[in-house]
């Protein structure tokens, strides 16, 4: 992202409860009516059709939830970062929280070039009418089995096309929480796993499982991963705040 | 009150667009409920994309929930992967605001804006667990009630609909809250009763106090069973729209939808007489909104919503008295911000229109749209849309030189005394205006956008017979093989099958109603969605219901026939419209009353109204609606092109 000479911000926002159906591209919109509704000076882009500078972090999957979402935004002047987060949650939907503010770098690689970890948060169930919660020692079991393989190759969907891939390579961590809820940690760039995916590949080192699905899932954070450092994105490529917008 | 979302929110991730369901759309309410207050559930009975817009229906939400006695909610049709999966799993039909079941509340309330949507009213109301039958309704269940365009012929929807509300529902939906808070305070026992008290309020119909009498195939009488009840339901019409600056808080959705942006009413209303037109003679007469309160409710608006866009929508938007200083003033108090954009979606055919539309589409150029309905001038006046070619070639003209590069083109094709001249005139048109395009753009192109033309009640058409399915489609493929070899024109249509199906539900009667139905029972649901249509499902109701649809949709009417919304009155005198139809036969156009003398067609001297308007003169520039003006229009001079001069009677 090109700022020239403006004000990048970057945003923390989280996404709870029933907005959690609404999509990646609806959010965007409504942040972008929240900043025009705050009257905050965006701004815009040159050319034929102007759009306010607004750009995403990873695509969260409609029905998904999330505790650690991100966006960057260009402001054409100051804006007072300490009021920010409130002005915003006030006329955001309601579940979605702007959780924190920092300016951003000139020149701070864009966050879905930047953020290359996630993790997840699943509750699962069996994918039939019933739905009921999968027992937790047969979760456990399949963890195990998911731990111990090499590989584990499915179909995955990328861009529109299916190919197999190694969905466990890219999985550097997974656990049962309580409640038949599995937590992992994962990469998401070059080999990725989505949550789907994590499903199908317990269902296939268990087969006595069955179909899996979710009945919630929760992206629970996001990182910067550099030389060695895990940061959140809210430290990365971003600059201390002014003081004076501190006391005002 | 059981709150249905912890049973709606599984289902909905195997569901097309489940925010279609989840409402806390900015502008939304929770109502606080109480049991002295009458409930009203607000049914769009089609998608929420289509539904959440809608205008009337969110200026009822407000209305009713600023009152002290009432509470008001909104629902809209499940798709039909919800609707399947929510009957599945034992799930009644729920509002968006707090998800309760419909039958919690005390008025299912029908918004209907097409006639295609009649199965989905049943299938809403089934949904909801209560009877689609009215005469089989107990005091425990729900008054089901419908308002909207289409209510102006009630009859097909008769045995499914409790109470119709005929015109303006701004006053009416208060006396109707009364009424029903008298009827609940009293123990809410006898339905009948009820029934009969609405039947008594000014613009409501109560088909169920109403015996129908035919002979043979003939109708010939709707008649009141009680004397109180009024042997013809008059519309309501609010008399001041600076009375009722609504909505005040427009809904903004959390997903796209039609009409993505802020809608400022700026009048209502409409007399230019195009005789096609439904909307514009059951609405009489002009309203205006004061342009002070435009420019308010435009500030307000897009402070309170967000919106980067403002529509001013009316039938005619290019007629409000003063439009270039309104658009002016909002074109330069959005300067700086720069950011918010203007548009009028109904545009009139002339280059004074193009010039307004220039003067607020600075940027995003990409199409503009005009409506001349028919190609020729004399099919123009048989209509009484007086547009001469000229207009329409200046107004192109106007827009290729502005910077527009594609015009879309509106016609009806199936009028009445149309002969295969006038099909081939859209053709002559479309070439002419892309000829004139492609002097300023290379890539000038027109779009020919062809309905098929469905008679409506309470026009000067409702006598006359649709053309059927075969001779539709028959002058579609004339005007398609004409343009065939045009690259830079492009021919679209709507389905004729469609149309029929519309023209039945259009100018049925009560027994139309056990087609619907059968429709409905068939499957039949979203008949607006080309993918859920199919006239077979239609005709072959007709046939098990012992129903002659061509007797209903292609016989031609004459002026003895009792129609079956005769009884229905919009204001406009039954002699005034046979009188326009004869005047429509014999090509002659009828000017615009709102600048010279009226002509009495019942609506203001009956309703003691009249029009509001902030100007007396006709607008400037171009031919339409100003009668013997017909000059050629605004200030770009026409060109006629090639070796082809344009015929101009």
């Amino acid at each position: 992202m090109k700022f020239g000479s403006s004000f990048p911000v970057r945003v923390r926002f989280d996404k709870r409860g029933r907005v959690r159906w609404i999509s990646h591209r609806d959010v965007a919109r409504a942040f972008e009516r929240a900043f025009r509704i705050e009257a905050l000076p965006l701004a815009f882009s040159e050319g034929f059709s102007p759009r306010p500078k607004v750009s995403f972090g990873l695509a969260l999957p409609t029905g998904a939830e999330s505790d650690d979402e991100y966006l960057d935004v260009c402001f054409a002047e100051a804006v007072d970062l300490d009021r920010l987060p409130d002005a915003l949650s006030a006329v955001l939907p309601i579940g979605i929280r702007v959780l924190g503010v920092a300016p951003l770098e000139e020149g701070a690689p864009a966050l879905q070039d930047a953020v290359n970890a996630v993790r997840w948060e699943l509750e699962v169930v069996h994918d039939d009418a019933a739905g009921l919660l999968v027992e937790r020692d047969a979760l456990a079991d399949a963890l195990a089995h998911f731990e111990r393989a090499d590989s584990i190759v499915i179909p995955r969907t990328r861009k529109g096309r299916t190919a197999d891939g190694d969905v466990r390579a890219p999985v550097r961590h997974i656990e049962l929480l309580d409640n038949s809820v599995v937590a992992f940690e994962a990469n998401t760039h070059l080999n990725s796993i989505k949550p789907v995916e994590l499903l199908r590949a317990l269902a296939h080192v268990a087969p006595a499982l069955g179909e899996l699905t979710e009945r919630r899932l929760v992206r629970t954070h996001q990182w910067i991963e550099r030389d060695g450092a895990r940061l959140s994105p809210l430290d990365a490529d971003t600059r201390p705040r002014v003081p004076e917008a501190r006391a005002s | 009150m059981i709150d249905l979302w912890p049973r709606i929110e599984p289902l909905l991730a195997k569901v097309e667009k489940p925010a279609r369901y989840i409402g806390m759309e900015r502008g939304a309410v929770r109502p606080a409920w109480a049991p002295h207050k009458a409930a009203w559930l607000l049914i769009y009975p089609d998608t929420y994309e289509i539904g959440l817009p809608n205008q009337g229906l969110q200026i009822l939400y407000e209305i009713l929930n600023e009152r002290p006695d009432a509470v008001a909610e909104r629902a809209y049709a499940p798709w039909t992967d919800l609707a399947g999966s929510l009957r599945a799993n034992g799930v009644p039909f729920f509002s968006v605001d707090t998800h309760r079941a419909a039958s919690d509340f005390d008025v299912l309330a029908f918004n209907l804006s097409a006639e295609l949507v009649f199965t989905n009213l049943l299938d809403l109301v089934d949904m909801a667990g209560v009877p689609i039958r009215a005469e089989e309704r107990r005091p425990e269940h729900p008054l089901v009630l419908a308002g909207g365009h289409c209510a102006f012929n009630p009859e097909p929807l008769a045995d499914f609909v409790d109470a119709f509300v005929i015109g303006e529902g701004e006053e009416v939906v208060g006396e109707i809250t009364e009424v029903l808070g008298a009827w609940k305070r009293g123990g809410r026992a006898d339905r009948e009763a009820l029934l009969h008290d609405l039947a008594t309020i000014p613009g409501v119909y109560v088909p169920s106090m109403y015996d129908v009498e035919y002979d043979g195939a003939r109708l010939l009488a709707v008649t009141p069973r009680y004397p109180d009840v009024p042997a013809r339901v008059d519309k309501r019409t609010v008399a001041d729209l600076d009375e009722w600056p609504y909505p005040k808080n427009q809904l903004v959705p959390l997903i796209e939808v039609v009409h993505d942006r802020l809608n400022v009413e700026v009048f209502r209303g409409c007399t230019r007489g195009c005789r096609f037109c439904q909307a514009g003679m059951i609405t009489r007469p002009v309203r205006e909104r004061s342009a002070e309160q435009v420019r308010t409710m435009v500030r307000d608006g897009i402070r309170r919503t967000g919106y980067d866009e403002v529509a001013l929508t009316s039938l005619s938007t290019a007629d409000f008295s003063g439009i270039e200083g309104v658009v002016a003033d909002l074109v330069r108090e959005q300067e700086g911000t720069g950011q918010v954009s203007v548009s009028l979606p109904s545009l009139r055919v002339d280059a004074f229109t193009v010039g307004i539309a220039g003067e607020i589409q600075k940027v995003r150029r990409t199409g503009l749209t005009f409506a001349p309905e028919a190609g020729s001038w004399r099919l123009r006046q048989v209509i009484n849309k007086l547009i001469v070619e000229e207009d329409l070639y200046a107004a192109a003209d106007a827009a290729f030189a502005s910077g527009w590069r594609r015009l879309k083109l509106y016609f009806l094709t199936g009028l009445p005394t149309e002969m295969d001249a006038d099909t081939l005139g859209i053709a002559e048109l479309a070439r002419k205006v892309t000829e004139i395009g492609r002097t300023h753009t290379k890539g000038a192109s027109a779009t020919v956008s062809v309905g098929g033309f469905v008679p409506k009640a309470h026009t000067p058409f409702q006598w006359f017979g649709q053309n059927g399915v075969e001779e539709l489609h028959r002058k579609i493929n004339l005007l398609r093989d004409d343009l065939r070899r045009d690259r830079s024109v492009q021919v679209k249509w709507h389905d004729p099958e469609a149309t029929f199906a519309e023209g039945l539900c259009s100018r049925g009667d009560r027994r139309v109603g056990r087609v619907i139905e059968r429709v409905w029972r068939n499957g039949g649901t979203f008949q607006e969605w080309s993918e859920h249509f199919s006239l077979d499902r239609w005709i072959d109701a007709c046939a098990a219901e012992g129903i002659d649809p061509d007797w209903y949709v292609t016989r031609h009417r004459d002026d003895s026939e009792v129609l079956p919304w005769d009884h229905i009155a919009a204001g406009l005198h039954k002699d005034f419209l046979w009188n326009d139809w004869q005047a429509a036969l014999a090509e002659h156009g009828l000017p615009d009353c709102r600048w010279t003398p009226c002509y009495d067609c019942g609506v203001c001297t009956d309703y003691a109204l009249e029009h509001v308007v902030a100007s007396a003169v006709a607008p400037a520039g171009g031919s339409q609606g100003t009668g013997q003006d017909l000059a050629r229009g605004g200030e770009v001079g026409v060109r006629f092109l090639g070796t082809k001069p344009a015929a101009v009677s």
